[in-house]
């Protein structure tokens, strides 16, 4: 503050411009990493920390990395060898799924953006179309999957890799998202006998490992249903996925619901508004927004934990690596295998998590309460 | 006894709301007891009392945001009861102000308006938005029409509340302490706007301590304490000529400042 300051009389005090900050680049590494001598070395030895760790990442991945190249004899560079990627690049992506049929996966992943996109997004033109085109879209794309009238059928053990974990992720948060909303109604139900069997369920499935849920799924199930009865393993891991996780989804959006103040039941209530509407015009809407960031959590783990599938034999992103690294021609490189899958993986859970940012930011502007 | 107000009451012969020997208890405690009270069609009613004696909890009755025990309440020739056709059915015809607003604060003014209309009513969109305009113009914030409550000051939301319950064109209207987590300006605005809803011929019941709008609007008095009805009159009667002792002293108090 300068000593200098104008004086003005009371009433008078005209608005004055916000004080600069400190502007300029150098000004700002100078503030924040070289104010002092400890400071100074402390950036020194941070910067050499992060140029060791980053030269090694970027030699391992590109400069020393073999692209081309046919058998794992090419890769001399010693970096990383990622023919392995591209020879398995399809095993990768569709699993076992006929070669001559892969064009119906890609137009499933396709239909499967365009239905996404208006159930993602609220400010498209005829949105309410689109959201029709979304709610068929998953018999669409089981038809397309899995064939029939007049397609080739391919069985459902012959799906793999991307499109197996896809699958499998996308039907379980789709699934979960509406069964979790319904078990933590459930949960705080009047009736005694709905809100038991809510809480039974929900304490249950959260006991058990998902590794159980699925051996169950895949093993015990047959064992009580009938002779000849005998539904896919993928609908049995599918099912016992979405289960699993609607669990976890019903526990979460009940803390929101419990978020919400006593007195937005009863301006619903004294409105006249029924159970139904109250809880999706009033209550659900602010409930779930309160806790996005637990949505996406729990759709996030979900997504991964798809992958414990591969120990019940289905070959998703996993089950197609471990055979990718079995292979004698591969053999010794699971690094490179792994990091793919795991870069496929962090695409998908980073989207989500960027998503819900700015879902969380576009429904807050001018909501406060 | 004559009426002293300067407005005339638009008060008939009919029956708007009854409660006949209502008890209510909250686990052991015992909030209402036996609470005997007729409304007529276009009477405005002002009910006062110590906190905790249980107004709030009588009005709440009324449309069934508490459930009482044992009496009959009929409202609109409608017995509550646990059936809950006939819950909404009140619901629909009675609309309710609360201390706190409880507006919707993920919808806009216009949309906290016209849900009830387009939801219970069936009403369509369009007609719902201009009578939700009308009302809001009649509490006179037509301009926030589609601000979010967050907005709005505390007179402001209060009188979206108002203008919200008038939408449902409600035959009867309970206010629960509409002006009591207001500043002293937006109660002014609060009350004239229930002044002249009083004027319209609305049954009202109003949870107040605004003494001076009991004496402006008010057909009767009644006054609480510990769960009964103590005393009711004429506001002119009831202020200058209090028959209960405790009575007296409520009205010394709040009178004082
Ligand atoms: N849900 C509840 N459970 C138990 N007791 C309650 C409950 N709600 C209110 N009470 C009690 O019932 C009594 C009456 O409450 P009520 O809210 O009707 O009072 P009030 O007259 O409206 O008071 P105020 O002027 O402070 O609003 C109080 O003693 C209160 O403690
Ligand atoms: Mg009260």
């Amino acid at each position: 503050m300068s000593l200098t300051e104008q004086q003005y009389a009371p009433g008078e005090h005209p608005d004055l411009p916000a004080p600069l900050g400190e502007a300029g680049l150098i000004a700002w590494f100078k503030k924040r990493l070289f104010s002092s001598i400890g400071n100074t070395i402390l950036t020194i030895i941070t910067l050499y920390f992060l140029y060791d760790v980053l030269s090694t990442v970027i030699f391992w991945t590109l400069t020393g990395a073999t692209f081309v190249g046919e058998t794992k004899a090419d890769c001399t560079l010693g970096g990383a060898c990622w023919l392995v990627i591209g020879d398995r690049f399809h095993q990768f992506m569709y699993g076992l799924y006929p070669k001559t049929e892969y064009w119906r996966p890609n137009l499933t992943f396709v239909l499967m953006i365009l239905a996404i996109i208006p159930v993602l997004f609220d400010k498209i033109p005829h949105r309410g179309k689109f959201l029709l085109f979304s709610t068929l879209f998953p018999f669409i794309a089981f038809f397309l999957l899995s064939g029939g009238l007049g397609m080739e059928t391919v069985d459902s053990s012959d799906w793999g890799g991307l499109l197996l974990t896809l699958v499998l992720g996308v039907t379980g948060i789709v699934a979960s998202f509406p069964i979790g909303i319904v078990l933590a109604l459930g949960r705080r139900s009047n009736m005694p006998i709905v809100r038991t069997l809510c809480v039974c369920f929900i304490e249950f499935v959260r006991g058990v490992p998902l590794i159980t849920i699925l051996f169950m799924a895949s093993n015990m199930l047959p064992l009580f249903l009938p002779e000849g009865v005998n539904f896919d393993k993928l609908l049995r891991a599918l099912i016992g996925v979405a289960l699993f996780s609607s669990a976890y989804m019903a526990e979460v959006i009940r803390g929101g619901l419990q978020a919400i103040p006593k007195g937005q039941f009863e301006g619903a209530d004294a409105m006249g508004l029924s159970y139904w509407q109250s809880m999706r015009l009033i209550i659900l809407p602010q409930a779930l927004r309160i806790v996005i960031p637990g949505i996406v959590n729990t759709f996030i783990g979900l997504y991964k934990d798809t992958t414990l599938v591969s120990i019940i034999g289905l070959f998703d992103l996993i089950g197609i690596g471990q055979v990718a690294v079995a292979d004698v021609k591969w053999r010794g490189l699971a690094p490179e295998t792994y990091v793919f899958i795991a870069l496929l993986f962090f695409i998908s859970c980073f989207s989500m998590s960027r998503y819900s940012l700015w879902l969380e930011n576009k429904l807050h502007t001018g909501h406060k309460r | 006894m004559s009426n002293a107000n300067t407005n005339t009451s638009k008060k008939t012969d009919e029956v708007a709301i009854q409660l006949n020997g209502v008890h209510k208890w909250y686990g052991q405690f015992h909030v209402l007891k036996d609470i005997n009270l007729t409304v007529q069609r276009g009477e405005r009613i002002v009910i006062c009392g110590p906190s905790g004696s249980g107004k709030s909890t009588l009005i709440r009755c009324i449309n069934r945001l508490e459930e009482h025990q044992q009496g009959d309440i009929i409202v609109d020739n409608i017995e509550l009861t646990g059936n809950l056709k006939h819950i909404d059915a009140i619901r629909r015809e009675v609309g309710m102000c609360f201390q706190h607003f409880n507006l919707f604060p993920h919808l806009t003014v216009l949309e906290n308006c016209t849900l009830a209309p387009i939801w219970v009513r069936k009403m369509p969109k369009k007609e719902a938005e201009e009578i939700a305009m009308h009302y809001l113009e009649r509490v006179k914030i037509p301009d926030q029409a589609l601000k979010f409550p967050g907005q709005l000051s505390g007179g402001q939301q209060q009188r979206v509340a108002i203008a919200r319950s008038l939408c449902m064109n409600p035959r009867i209207m309970l206010f629960d302490e509409p002006t009591s987590a207001l500043d002293p300006e937006m109660i002014a605005e609060v009350l004239d706007t229930m002044i002249e809803l009083a004027h319209t011929g609305m049954t009202m019941i109003c949870v107040t301590h605004e003494m001076g709008f009991a004496r402006k609007v008010a057909d009767r008095v009644i006054f609480m304490d510990g769960g009964e009805i103590i005393e009711e009159n004429v506001p002119e009667e009831f202020f200058n000529n209090p028959q209960s002792d405790r009575t007296q002293k409520f009205l010394s108090q709040i009178l004082a400042h």
